[in-house]
């Protein structure tokens, strides 16, 4: 088996007496998606924070490539190769939506605290932007504010924000949410290609997506992973079922 | 609407007539007021920066302004009194160069912004309002309370600063000076808020997720804008010090803070223009409706609030609309 890029080893996050995360390990291998999913307040959105820096785990470990990542902050997670899309879009909206790949691409590159240059005409920046549009098929859109962007639009955007960073993880939190069928049915095709570029965790409540995309799938309920396993295993797990599939996993 | 790039050349050549068609009238009164306008509008590029570009709102700007206007007013008061600044561990005598005057300025308060912004931005919002403004507080009753330079009464000095052989005390001489200096420091920011630095502030003004996201500090974005933006004010004070020959412990006063940023909100917050405009229209208003009513601030307020709800690109955004991305 090869060594996991991603691993969280026995986290545990409470908050008060709710404990949000509990002794929560899971890893990410490469060339995989690994779909995370649960019920509304399992915790899934604490788990991501915590393995995106926003959160400390009270106890437990974040490995990245195998180098502890627990006491580091957010941005340098993300310079150190995850790439985040967020559960609700989170763009700079007033800037073009070229702007915001470029800062993508710019804060890749890590040279920010350049005054006297002018960004949009760095021809490398514009280049990595462009080829990041593209690949997510917002080329036409690139001059528009992010603010007058569809919901679907957006959600393409943080998608391609993500690929600037050209991380060795991608973390994406309900990327179809709100999508409607067609543009699930795009993304789903666009996350199976992506897979090849680095592996993705991925936070879905679309059941059929999940099911059609993830080689492996944790169930957390209540702050526990209660099963990891192939989309076939989980159908078939009677905890699963009760927990958490109810009458859509028995049909 | 007019193109934002026309309105801005148009604001800078009228900031240049009006003192011209003064001086050929002979009203050197007039050429103060434009002085004022112009010293006025550096102190609000420079807080622009951090209000407009960086979303800080720093209601303590004062202190910039008063630390440039106290470098000024010591290091020319040592000069006509012909004393050292200090003796030990090396001899710093006093200065009436300008440029000299500038840079000390302009370094001290870059200084200050850095050690009020690494403190100031763990707080933010009303938080951050409030110990901005409680550091200028500080540096208020400081000045007031130091009698080896003046404290409640101030510094006076006697003739204005020299620069390059100019004769500074012709009021034209001083306004193009500071109009050139107010020339760089548009140009200053203007290169500023199109640089890899300044798409990443305006990130992070919008959204502090995504700048992490992209492997950014905000905080470190923020602490270099609010040191820019602090030494770009610090200037202005000691324009303004020099301008009256006078520095008090007023210019750190929270008034002095809260013009400042009347300034900004006026013209067009986050506009690089946008101070100029304010300015000279704040110099404008206080000439004309001060001549109207010692309570003239009342239609000032009147004037602040309709920018406020009708117009929140203020004057720049009433006139060239929405701003447009040009590349």
């Amino acid at each position: 088996m090869t060594d996991p890029i991603l691993a969280t080893d026995g986290i545990t996050r409470s908050f008060g007496a709710l404990v949000a995360s509990k002794d929560i390990t899971l890893d990410l291998r490469p060339g995989e998606i690994h779909a995370l999913i649960g019920p509304n307040g399992a915790g899934k959105s604490t788990l991501i924070q915590q393995i995106a820096g926003g959160l400390r785990p009270d106890s437990g470990r974040v490995l990245l490539g195998g180098a502890d990542v627990t006491h580091l902050g957010t941005a340098a997670r993300a310079r150190m190769g995850i790439g985040r899309t967020f559960q609700i879009s989170s763009l700079a909206m007033d800037h073009t939506v070229l702007q915001n790949v470029v800062l993508g691409a710019l804060g890749h590159r890590g040279d920010v605290f350049r005054f006297f240059t002018r960004v949009m005409k760095d021809a490398e920046l514009i280049d990595v932007a462009e080829r990041a549009l593209a690949q997510v098929g917002l080329s036409d859109a690139r001059n528009m504010r992010t603010a007058e962007l569809s919901h679907g639009q957006r959600r393409q955007l943080e998608v391609a924000v993500a690929l600037t960073l050209n991380p060795r993880v991608f973390l994406m939190d309900e990327p179809m949410a709100g999508l409607g069928t067609e543009g699930t049915a795009q993304m789903v095709g666009f996350l199976d290609g992506l897979r090849a570029q680095a592996p993705i965790l991925l936070i879905e409540h679309d059941m059929d997506a999940v099911f059609a995309l993830a080689d492996r799938i944790s169930v957390l309920v209540y702050g526990r992973i209660i099963a990891t396993g192939t989309a076939d295993q989980i159908r078939a797990n009677p905890q699963v079922r009760e927990a958490y599939l109810g009458e859509e996993g028995a049909a | 609407m007019i193109r934002e790039g026309v309105l801005n050349a148009g604001l800078l050549i009228l900031l240049l007539a009006v003192p011209l068609a003064a001086l050929m009238l002979d009203e050197p009164f007039i050429i103060t007021l434009a002085t004022r306008a112009v010293i006025f509008a550096i102190a609000g590029v420079g807080l622009n920066l951090a209000l407009g570009f960086g979303g800080l709102v720093s209601l303590g700007h004062a202190a910039f302004f008063g630390i440039g206007g106290y470098a000024m007013g010591i290091l020319a008061a040592h000069a006509q009194s012909y004393t050292p600044l200090m003796t030990w561990p090396l001899v710093i005598e006093g200065t009436k160069s300008m440029p000299v005057i500038w840079l000390t300025a302009t370094f001290a308060s870059a200084v200050a912004a850095l050690g009020i912004g690494a403190l100031s931005l763990r707080t933010t919002g009303v938080y951050f309002i409030m110990i901005t403004l409680a550091f200028g507080q500080m540096f208020y009753f400081f000045a007031i309370s130091w009698p080896a330079y003046g404290g409640e009464d101030g510094l006076s000095i006697y003739v204005r600063n020299s620069f390059a052989g100019l004769n500074m005390m012709d009021p034209m001489t001083f306004f193009l000076t500071c109009y050139a200096l107010l020339l760089a420091v548009l140009w200053l920011v203007a290169r500023i808020v199109k640089s890899p630095f300044g798409l990443a502030l305006g990130a992070a003004r919008q959204n502090e997720d995504r700048v992490q996201a992209v492997g950014q500090r905000p905080f470190t974005l923020y602490l270099v804008a609010f040191t820019i933006s602090g030494a770009v004010t610090g200037l202005a004070g000691a324009l303004f010090a020099d301008l009256n020959r006078f520095v008090s412990p007023t210019m750190f006063s929270w008034q002095t803070s809260g013009e400042i940023m009347v300034f900004v909100i006026l013209g067009g917050v986050g506009r690089v223009f946008g101070p100029v405009a304010g300015a000279a229209l704040f110099i404008v208003l206080e000439h004309v409706l001060g001549g109207l009513s010692e309570f003239w601030h009342i239609y000032l307020g009147a004037i602040l609030l309709g920018i406020v709800l009708f117009a929140r690109g203020g004057l720049i955004g009433l006139l060239a609309g929405r701003e447009v991305a040009d590349d």
